[in-house]
């Protein structure tokens, strides 16, 4: 299942990954599928790592706040951009948001374990650079760079 | 150590749920937390993780950090979509009618310690 790049020689790569809100029984194939690649194309181990932590939270945040999204990679030789995007509710205070601990997800969410209020500060730990957009009633959009050296 | 040594361990009271052919993975380190946020920003590759929760979610986080297993505690059984996605990915569950406190507690006597401890202390 994991897409091999055809051309294993040039690290440019592109995928684009639908996720769809409130999926949990498919939750963390879209980040399963990113490391899958990330491992293919011989990244070093610690940016596969933090490529991994940061798409699973940003796949987790689309899956339990939106309505729909999609997570897209790209890799370049210096740099791998993830970007998620969704249709949703969008967020009301992006700095709220980032703190740790601050969570708008319902109880029966946090009984499974999510919505612990790490996702965004998780995903600023390992990213390089994160920059968040949103309109609130109509979705978020983070661009997230994690460096190649 | 490798997870069958642990499998044989009486003390740990463990059953193999799903993920046989992973017996063999050697343990590096533990880690325990129900918080699956906490577990992808502190677990390292190779912990064996002790968790109460069940549903399939806790195999995508074992797979994105490649954790040596999973040891479900306190009797809690796991759905059987979470045993069915972890045999597709070859991670190993085990299941124990010990509190995760106690199984703790006795995987540290056995001598598995936290990978990251001396980092978290470090970090004050």
């Amino acid at each position: 299942m994991a897409e091999v790049p055809a051309m294993s020689h040039d690290p440019s790569y592109d995928l684009k990954i639908p996720v769809i809100g409130h999926d949990f029984l498919r939750a963390g194939e879209a980040a399963s599928r990113i490391k899958k690649v990330l491992q293919a194309l011989n990244l070093p181990p610690q940016v596969i790592r933090r490529a991994s932590i940061s798409a699973y939270e940003a796949e987790m945040n689309i899956i339990i706040h939106a309505y729909r999204g999609q997570l897209a990679l790209k890799v370049t030789p210096d740099a791998l951009t993830l970007v998620a995007e969704d249709e949703g509710p969008g967020i009301q205070d992006i700095d709220l948001a980032m703190q740790e601990g601050y969570s708008t997800a319902p109880d029966e969410i946090r009984e499974m374990g999510f919505g612990a209020g790490m996702g965004l500060p998780n995903i600023k730990k390992s990213a390089d650079k994160l920059t968040i957009t949103s309109t609130v009633g109509q979705g978020t959009r983070l661009e997230i760079v994690i460096r190649i050296s | 150590m490798q997870l069958k040594t642990l499998l044989e361990a009486p003390e740990l009271g463990l059953n193999l749920k799903a993920g046989r052919s992973g017996l063999e993975r050697e343990v590096r380190g533990g880690y325990t937390s129900d918080l699956l946020s906490h577990v992808m920003s502190r677990a390292r590759e190779g912990d064996l993780w002790v968790t109460v929760q069940a549903h399939q979610n806790i195999v995508a986080v074992a797979v994105l950090l490649n954790l040596a297993g999973i040891i479900i505690a306190g009797g809690i059984e796991p759905q059987e979509d979470t045993l069915s996605k972890a045999d597709a990915e070859g991670v190993t569950i085990f299941t124990t009618n010990l509190p995760a406190f106690e199984v703790v507690g006795r995987l540290y006597a056995l001598g598995i310690r936290a990978s990251n401890s001396y980092a978290a202390l470090a970090q004050g």
